[in-house]
């Protein structure tokens, strides 16, 4: 065993560790287990919703894409902002009603607002289903650092299995507690090796940001600006906005707002977290850096550039430790993740099942269901071929579905009736389906449109009908309500 | 305050309108591509105007700081 292997084996060990400490040995009710038992102070938030943000896609495939795709990747630290701007306005009435009401998870929510079961059941499986690929790349992720760090001594499917194994013990030992101080140490971490390799890489290889930008621009002429065609201008303004407007409605992400102590944290939040995009610049830094250095990356390789080029740059210890802030980087989210789609699972679909079902028994199936939903994951991850960031935008194109009903259910006289919001997901949701399991796109499906309809994000295409369904569907059971 | 919330489309018009005048990779600005530094500048903007917005709104005064 090398270096590198030590210092992330050692690092996996700690975060065990931590997360048994952290349940200070209380039994857990399911309130407990997912949010914390809504005690958590504004800085532990921050952190929190900060330690979700920044996950293995930013940190290996933010890198690899700048690598790969160039100027396209810009779109990542656009999003954020953006989204931030709507929090301030979306969150504080989701938290105020969520906190009246007891609601611990998203389908509840929506449930509760549109007084409809059913239309809970829907939501938490389109939260499933976008979850899947979420927690597929935090594993490949763990694959990639285990896999690198071994130098070839770990088959990149044992790295994969690992990585599973990591989360899922994890998850079953601490719930979120464990979580919220891993979280500490990892964004603390995570900071400092990226800034470090965000400076130290240019500097190194190039000395200086401008001459490399200026090598690039010399190798691959307007590599760093968007393309005319295919991930073109179109092509951006879709993507931030699906990925803004998707942006809280997570089923996790959502459910751990009900965290927050007071309504004021989000507005602060506000106002600090865009400048947390910043971090994101160090980490497309080192994938430019990449591109001449370690070049000839093709496809799903790309998400290994930065590992590569630290692999190439530094000695077998540093890589562990760049490796380690990487395995925290995926292991925080990625429990996170995993217990999110278990509690769905259990309290959602289970519980409508098995109405009668106490708390103890929905709260045990929850943890029964957490290997579960990681081998289903693993499957996929094995399956490979897709890069970190194609399925997050996957995930994304799902989520973002729910968006239209949200918004529509907080405004004061609701427009939208539950026969409407149903119809209009389920739309918008088989439109994705439908065009990611043929890899089909617009540009194949209808040749014959202009090139910046041609290159739309396929998650705003579906949101386009979506809501064209919801509004229809809601007129009509409208009307027959009023003549009923 | 009513006003001044307005200032939050402005992120929004800069990323999502202003972009094809500034895709470009020269002129480099301090030492990045132009189309990089054009949406720095817009999450920095972001930072500021949300700012503004948070201390001039009224509802997150009169607030005790820690609550009991």
């Amino acid at each position: 065993m090398n270096a590198a292997l030590i210092v992330i084996f050692a690092t996996i060990a700690g975060v065990l560790a931590l997360g048994l400490r952290a349940r200070h040995g209380r039994d857990m009710n399911l309130e407990q287990w997912t949010v914390g038992g809504r005690g958590f102070g504004t800085i532990l938030v921050f952190v929190l919703m900060a330690g979700e943000i920044y996950t293995t896609f930013t940190f290996l495939g933010g890198s690899g894409f700048a690598y790969g795709h160039g100027a396209p990747a810009f779109y990542i630290l656009s999003y954020g902002c953006l989204a931030y701007i709507l929090s301030y306005w979306l969150l504080p009435p989701i938290w105020r009603y969520a906190k009246e009401h007891r609601l611990i998870a998203q389908p509840d929510f929506f449930a509760r607002k549109y007084d409809s079961p059913a239309l809970g059941v829907l939501v938490a499986l389109v939260g499933i289903v976008a979850l899947i690929p979420y927690l597929v790349l935090q594993l490949k992720g763990l694959g990639i650092i285990v896999d690198t760090a071994a130098y070839g001594a770990i088959a990149p499917t044992t790295a994969i299995w690992i990585g599973a194994a990591v989360v899922t013990a994890y998850v079953m030992v601490s719930g979120i507690h464990g979580s919220a101080w891993t979280a500490v140490v990892k964004d603390t971490t995570i900071l400092a090796v990226v800034l470090f390799l965000g400076i130290y890489l240019p500097l190194h290889y190039y000395s200086g940001y401008g001459a490399m930008f200026q090598a690039i621009q010399a190798a691959k002429p307007d590599f760093l600006a968007l393309p005319p065609q295919g991930e073109s201008l179109a092509w951006f303004d879709s993507t931030v906005l699906l990925t803004a407007l998707g942006f809280y409605m997570w089923p996790h992400t959502f459910g751990s707002l009900y965290t927050a102590k007071e309504e004021r944290a989000f507005r602060r939040n506000a106002a600090l977290l865009p400048l947390y995009q910043i971090i994101l610049l160090f980490v497309f830094f080192v994938g430019f850096a990449a591109i001449l250095k370690v070049p000839g990356l093709k496809g799903s390789e790309i998400d290994l550039s930065l590992l590569r080029l630290s692999a190439q740059t530094f000695d077998s210890w540093f890589v562990g430790v760049i490796g380690a802030a990487g395995v925290l980087t995926a292991i925080v989210p990625g429990s996170m993740i995993l217990m999110a789609s278990a509690t769905l699972l259990a309290n959602t679909i289970f519980r409508a099942f098995q109405p009668q079902a106490t708390d103890a028994i929905v709260s045990r199936t929850a943890k029964l269901l957490v290997p579960v939903v990681a081998l289903v994951s693993v499957a996929f991850t094995l399956r490979g071929g897709t890069t970190i960031v194609a399925l997050l935008l996957m995930g994304y194109s799902f989520v973002t579905q729910l968006f239209p009903a949200l918004i529509a259910c907080l405004l004061p006289r609701n427009p939208v009736t539950k026969e409407g919001a149903f119809a209009g997901i389920l739309i918008g949701v088989a439109a994705v389906a439908a065009t990611s399991l043929t890899h089909t796109t617009i540009a194949a499906l209808f040749p014959a449109l202009p090139e910046a309809l041609r290159d739309l994000n396929i998650g705003i295409v579906a949101l386009v009908l979506n809501l064209l369904t919801m509004g229809l569907v809601s007129a009509v059971t409208r009307r027959h309500a009023a003549y009923a | 305050m009513a006003l001044v919330r307005w200032l939050a489309v402005l992120p929004f018009l800069g990323i999502l309108v202003g972009t094809p005048f500034f895709n470009r990779v020269e002129p480099l600005v301090l030492g990045m591509p132009l189309l990089l530094a054009w949406i720095i500048m817009w999450i920095i903007l972001t930072a500021a105007i949300m700012a503004l917005i948070y201390l001039l709104d009224p509802a997150n005064r009169d607030v005790p700081e820690h609550r009991p």
